[in-house]
């Protein structure tokens, strides 16, 4: 009967099956199944993504190819990230949102900075930019084994014209150092109409810090200890702000008056503790 | 006429009457100043404990379709002595600390760490309806809660409230016991122990199995059991389960409560929703001709 058929409630953990893997590098995985709202949110957003008798963690949505299909990309780190990773073809995992708001999309010369599984958002921000625009990628690992996306980068940047830096802390790969190391030279000898972030919060702060210094906007995407998403636990606060609700994207502006940003976040008791 | 939204809840006057609810938001007193300056007249810390508590595992929330929520969130909290230095510097917001303990020297452990801070009154939490041996087994034990309250009110004078739920016993005689033993006031009613299975993967969803539902499923509850104790004890009461409209405010005053409190409504409405049952509620009191929150109180129990 047509009334009784379930409406989605996007507060309601959405059941999906796993039908791709694909290895992004020895640690890093991207999970692809087919959920139409989850493929079609704006870059920035996020999912709180249940891994049935495990755990729910909240993930920023990857791009994929395919119309209608939804992508999650997890690097192994904790039992619950693990868990996630090792979750095989076929597999069940429940999904809710999507939340947040999104990357405000400037045009012009663009530059994206990201490191690691920071980088999703960034990759669908591409997605989203102006094929007239100019964008620069910073992608930042440790070593050549952990870098990621650079393909997937190329393929988006089909249209644009763009250019694809990787950086390996330890010189395997790319350019040699820490990604914020590149920005600044890059910053001596260019301008940019954006900045966009994601990734380690250090490499954020260094980066909020040298755009606003240069009058750049900049946004960045805030990771935050993440238990209901939708502003009523509170876990995520950074200051006044809840990451889940007020963010997780904030402009520069906005994040150079949050004393937390940077300096401190709160663990699963809520404890604020340095970085 | 200008109506007042100043409320006295017992000894503790509080310039509105909508408050936040304990185990929303509760952790930072950046968000406290937030609220405040939203139109919160008062916030309801998170539940401390003697030592910080991580909580369960997510998923630690569940939506109900049709609104409402059911959590296990576990009363993750920093626990006393540190959340006590994070409200140090307060001096504006009326802050009510919640306390979850198992004995009474649990309770007067915790009071004399908040001894610096600016407390308006200390909500003791006798109901959490997901952790075991504090919450409603605690709210269960008559004699405890007697226990509890007595030694409380031999430890500060800063007014107690205990909030009150739906245990094993019956309710009225844990208000019962804790107006007998000298409480300020009540707060009713906690979360109602609830529960939510996946149809796909036939599992519970909340990591602790069982939660507590809150929202406006539970909002008749709620007002009846502030009714009836309205009218079996003269103690004042904070209204508090599933209120999410000026319209749920102002009927759980006429059911006899001084105040109001809420936070599931915030899932949906965000920090808005003080300011705005706070005019709803202002409104109807210029419409209905009442200067003050007390004229109202109980108007429904005395007709």
């Amino acid at each position: 009967m047509k009334w009784l058929e379930k409406q989605r409630d996007s507060n309601h953990p959405h059941i999906c099956v796993i039908d791709k893997i694909i290895d992004e590098t020895p640690t890093v995985r991207t999970l692809y199944f087919k959920d139409s709202i989850l493929a079609n949110v704006l870059p920035g957003q996020f999912a709180m993504v249940w891994i049935p008798g495990v755990n729910e963690l909240p993930m920023s949505v990857m791009v994929s190819d395919i119309d209608d299909q939804a992508a999650l990309t997890v690097r192994k780190r904790g039992e619950s990230s693990t868990a996630l990773y090792n979750l095989s073809v076929g597999q069940q995992i429940g999904v809710r949102g999507p939340y947040g708001n999104s990357f405000e999309i400037k045009d012009g010369k663009i530059l994206l900075i990201g490191g690691g599984t920071g980088l999703v958002p960034l990759m669908r921000l591409i997605k989203f930019s102006n094929p007239s625009n100019h964008i620069t990628v910073l992608m930042g690992s440790q070593t050549k084994n952990e870098v990621f996306f650079e393909e997937t980068a190329k393929k988006l940047l089909v249209k644009n014209s763009h250019e694809i830096i990787p950086v390996t802390e330890d010189g395997s790969y790319g350019e040699k150092g820490y990604v914020t190391d590149i920005l600044e030279n890059l910053l001596e000898k260019n301008s940019y109409d954006a900045i966009y972030t994601c990734g380690p919060e250090l490499m954020m702060y260094k980066t909020v810090q040298m755009a606003q210094k240069k009058g750049i906007f900049v946004q960045a995407s805030l990771e935050r200890m993440m238990k209901c998403g939708v502003g009523i636990c509170g876990s995520c606060c950074v200051n006044d702000d809840l990451a889940c609700r007020d963010g997780t994207i904030f402009d520069g502006d906005h994040l150079s008056k949050k004393s937390e940003f940077g300096h401190s976040h709160r663990t699963k008791s809520g404890i604020l503790e340095e970085i | 006429m200008k109506s007042s939204l100043t409320t006295n809840i017992g000894s503790l006057t509080l310039e509105r009457p909508t408050i936040l609810a304990s185990g929303i938001l509760g952790i930072s007193l950046d968000v406290f100043k937030r609220l405040h300056n939203a139109g919160a007249g008062a916030v309801v810390t998170k539940s401390l404990s003697k030592e910080p508590w991580e909580g369960y595992p997510n998923p630690t929330i569940f939506s109900i379709k049709g609104g409402g929520w059911i959590n296990a969130v576990g009363l993750s909290n920093p626990g006393a002595e540190t959340f006590a230095r994070m409200i140090e510097p307060n001096t504006d917001v009326p802050i009510i600390v919640s306390l979850v303990g198992s004995v009474e020297d649990d309770f007067e452990y915790m009071i004399k760490k908040f001894e610096k801070c600016n407390v308006s009154a200390y909500e003791l939490n006798l109901s959490c309806p997901h952790v075991a041996k504090v919450g409603l087994e605690i709210g269960d034990d008559i004699e405890l809660v007697s226990k509890i309250i007595k030694r409380v009110k031999s430890v500060t004078d800063v007014p107690i409230i205990a909030k009150v739920g739906l245990g094993k016993s019956d309710y009225l005689e844990t208000v019962g016991a804790a107006v007998s033993s000298g409480v300020d006031a009540i707060t009713a009613i906690n979360t109602v122990r609830a529960m939510a299975i996946d149809v796909e993967t036939q599992m519970p969803i909340l990591s602790n199995k069982i939660g507590g539902l809150s929202g406006t499923p539970i909002k008749p509850i709620a007002l009846r059991c502030v009714y009836e104790i309205a009218s079996k004890f003269d103690i004042p009461i904070m209204g508090c389960g599933g209120i999410s409209s000026w319209e749920d405010a102002v009927e759980f005053i006429l059911a006899g409560s001084s105040a109001v409190q809420f936070g599931s409504v915030m899932g949906d409405h965000w920090v808005e929703t003080f300011g705005e049952i706070n005019s709803g509620i202002q409104n109807y009191m210029e419409r209905k001709g009442y200067a003050t929150i007390g004229e109202m109180v109980g108007k429904a129990k005395r007709q």
